[in-house]
C-alpha cells in the first residue's frame, strides 16, 4: 500500500472521529455516532497491517506477537465492557482511561529506546511529555477507580505538608523531564516515569468522591493529548487528529461537567487544601430525627396532590428502579401528579441517572431535570428522597467550606413534607452530615431502598 | 512532516473537537466521555507500529503490553458505550 492511500485512509478515520463526537452530543444520534466511531477506529488498525513502514517490510514484524496481545486486550475488555452492572460503568470507564494513557507511555517509552541517539530533540521533548501525562493519567485513574469502587476512603485524603509534597513531587518530575531531554538514556526516563506516575497518584488522592468523575473527565482529555504527542514522534497524521479532538473535547466536557456541578475546576483539584476543617461533625450525630412506617409513607403519599422522586445512587445499588416505577405508576393511576427531579450528577457521573432509569423504562417525560423541577418544589406536598443525600443537602448552600459548597441541589428543603428512604445515618459519598435529616418535616424509612417500596406500594395498594 | 503542517493541523484539531461538543446537555456528559475515551483507544495503532519496528525483547515486550492496554482501552469503550446508548434508545418510544 502507497503512504498516500495509507495517509487517506487515516484521514477517513480522523473524520469518522469527528463525526462520532459530533453525533454523540446529541441524544437522537448518539449511538449512530459511537458506531462511525468504532467504524473509524477499525479501519485506522486495519490499514495498519497492509502498510510498510520506512526501513520494514510486509507482513508486520513480531506479527504473531501483535495479533496474539489484541486476542488478549479483546478477550479482556469485550466481557468487562459487556458485564458491568451499570451502577460500576463510571469507574470501568476510569479504567479504560486509564489503560489507554498506560499504553501511550509505553509506546512513547518503546519508541525511545528504539531511536536513542538518532532521536530529534523535538522528539524527546513530545516523548517526554507523553510519558508525564500518560503516566499520570494512568495512576490517577487507578485512584479514581479504587474511589468509585469504594476500595478507598471516597473522602479526600489530606496528609500534612500535602501541598508541597505535591508541589515538590511536580517540581521534581519537570526537572527530571528536562534531564531526560539534555542527557538522553535509559534511566533518567524510566525514573520520570515513576516519579509522573508517583504525581498521579499524589493529585488524585485530594479529591472528594463527588468530584471524582470531573477528574476522569480531565485524564481523559489528558490521555487524548498523549495520543496527538505520539502522533508527532511516529509521523502519524491520525494520532495527532483523534489525539486532539480528544484533548479538546475532553477540556470542554470537563468544564461543562464542573458547571454542571457548580464547581470551578481549581476547586475541584484544589478545594481540599484551602478548606477549614468541619468543626461540627461530633455535635450532630446525636439529635433525634424522626422515623416512619412504610404506612406511614403511603398515607402521605395518598392525599398528596404532587409527588416528586429524587432518585439517587443508592436506588441504583438496591436496584429498586423498577420498584420505584411501580410507585410512580400507582400514584399517576391515582391522579397524583408525579414528577422524577434528577441532579445533573446523581449517581456518580452526569448523566449516570438518566442511563439507570432508562434502563428500568421510565418515561423520559416524566424525568425532570433540577432546574425545571426546583422552582416546583413550593407547590409539592412530598418528596421521596430515595438513596439520595449529597444532591439534596442544604450545607452546599449554607455553610462554606465544606466540599460540596456551591454545588447547586436539589432545593426538596422547600416541599411540604420529605421522606427519606436510607439505608442507615451514615452519610453521603461526599462524607458530609445532611441537615435535612433532623428537620421536622422530614420523615426516615430505613431499610434497602427496594425492600422499604416494595412495602409502601403494598401499604399503598391496601388505602 | 512539516512542522507548520503539523502546527496546522493541530490547531484545525483543536477548534473542531471545541465546536462539536460545546453544546451537550448532561444527560449526554457521560456517553460522551466513554466514545472520546474509546476515540483515544487509537493509540493501538501506534502500539502496532512500535511492536513492529521492535528489536531488543525489551521494546516488544513493553510494546506487546502497549498493545493489549490499547486494544482494552478502545474495543471495551466503544462497547461500553453502547450499552449506555442502548438503553437511552428504549426510552424514547
Amino acid at each position: 500500500m502507497s503512504r498516500t492511500l495509507y495517509d487517506l485512509v487515516g484521514l477517513a478515520a480522523g473524520v469518522a472521529f469527528i463525526l462520532a463526537l459530533k453525533g454523540l452530543s446529541h441524544p437522537k444520534t448518539a449511538r449512530r455516532g459511537n458506531l462511525i466511531g468504532a467504524f473509524g477506529a477499525t479501519l485506522a488498525t486495519l490499514v495498519v497491517f497492509f502498510y510498510a513502514n520506512p526501513g520494514s517490510s510486509l507482513p508486520l514484524n513480531n506479527l504473531g506477537w501483535i495479533l496474539g496481545a489484541m486476542v488478549v486486550g479483546l478477550l479482556v475488555g469485550v466481557p468487562a465492557a459487556r458485564k458491568v452492572q451499570m451502577t460500576q460503568m463510571p469507574q470501568l470507564v476510569a479504567l479504560f482511561n486509564g489503560v489507554g494513557g498506560g499504553a501511550a507511555a509505553l509506546v512513547a517509552i518503546v519508541e525511545y529506546l528504539h531511536l536513542g541517539p538518532k532521536a530529534t530533540t523535538a522528539e524527546v521533548v513530545f516523548t517526554v511529555f507523553t510519558v508525564i501525562v500518560g503516566c499520570v493519567s494512568f495512576s490517577g485513574s487507578i485512584i479514581t477507580f479504587l474511589k468509585l469502587q469504594e476500595l478507598m476512603t471516597t473522602r479526600p485524603v489530606i496528609f500534612p505538608a500535602g501541598r508541597f509534597i505535591i508541589a515538590a513531587t511536580l517540581v521534581s518530575v519537570i526537572g527530571v523531564g528536562g534531564w531526560v531531554v539534555s542527557a538522553l538514556g535509559t534511566t533518567p526516563l524510566l525514573v520520570l516515569a515513576a516519579l509522573s506516575l508517583l504525581f498521579g497518584v499524589l493529585f488524585v488522592l485530594p479529591v472528594g468522591g463527588a468530584d471524582v468523575p470531573i477528574v476522569i473527565s480531565l485524564l481523559n482529555a489528558f490521555t487524548g493529548l498523549t495520543v496527538a504527542a505520539s502522533g508527532y514522534v511516529l509521523d502519524s497524521v491520525l494520532l495527532i487528529i483523534a489525539g486532539t479532538l480528544v484533548g479538546a473535547s475532553g477540556t470542554i466536557l470537563t468544564r461543562l461537567m464542573a458547571e454542571a456541578m457548580g464547581r470551578s475546576l481549581f476547586g475541584t483539584l484544589f478545594g481540599a487544601f484551602t478548606a477549614k476543617p468541619q468543626d461540627n461533625s461530633g455535635a450532630v450525630e446525636d439529635r433525634p430525627v424522626r422515623s416512619g412506617s412504610p404506612d406511614d409513607v403511603a398515607i402521605l403519599l395518598n392525599y398528596a396532590r404532587r409527588v416528586v422522586i429524587v432518585p439517587g445512587f443508592g436506588l441504583a445499588v438496591a436496584q429498586a428502579q423498577h420498584t420505584v416505577r411501580e410507585l410512580a405508576d400507582m400514584m399517576i393511576a391515582k391522579g397524583i401528579d408525579v414528577a422524577y427531579g434528577i441532579h445533573p450528577v446523581a449517581g456518580r457521573m452526569p448523566g449516570h441517572m438518566n442511563v439507570l432509569l432508562a434502563e428500568a423504562n421510565v418515561p423520559y417525560e416524566q424525568l425532570a431535570e433540577m432546574d425545571e423541577v426546583n422552582p416546583t418544589f413550593g407547590q409539592t406536598d412530598v418528596a421521596i428522597v430515595i438513596g439520595a443525600n449529597d444532591v439534596v443537602n442544604p450545607a452546599a448552600q449554607t455553610s462554606p467550606g465544606c466540599p460540596i459548597y456551591g454545588m447547586p441541589i436539589l432545593e426538596v428543603a422547600n416541599a411540604a413534607n420529605i421522606i427519606f428512604l436510607k439505608r442507615s445515618m451514615r452519610p453521603g459519598f461526599a462524607g458530609i452530615e445532611n441537615e435535612l435529616l433532623y428537620d421536622p418535616k422530614t420523615m426516615l424509612l430505613f431499610g434497602d431502598a427496594k425492600a422499604s417500596l416494595t412495602k409502601v406500594v403494598s401499604a399503598l395498594k391496601a388505602l | 512532516m512539516e512542522p507548520m503542517a503539523i502546527v496546522s493541523i493541530f490547531v484545525l484539531a483543536v477548534f473542531v473537537g471545541f465546536e462539536v461538543v460545546s453544546k451537550v446537555s448532561s444527560t449526554l456528559h457521560t456517553p460522551l466521555m466513554s466514545g472520546a475515551n474509546a476515540i483515544h483507544g487509537v493509540i493501538l495503532v501506534g502500539a502496532i507500529i512500535v511492536a513492529d519496528h521492535s528489536e531488543t525483547n525489551l521494546e516488544l515486550g513493553l510494546a506487546v503490553a502497549a498493545i493489549v492496554l490499547a486494544t482494552i482501552n478502545m474495543v471495551g469503550g466503544f462497547v461500553v458505550t453502547d450499552r449506555m446508548l442502548e438503553m437511552f434508545k428504549g426510552n424514547k418510544k
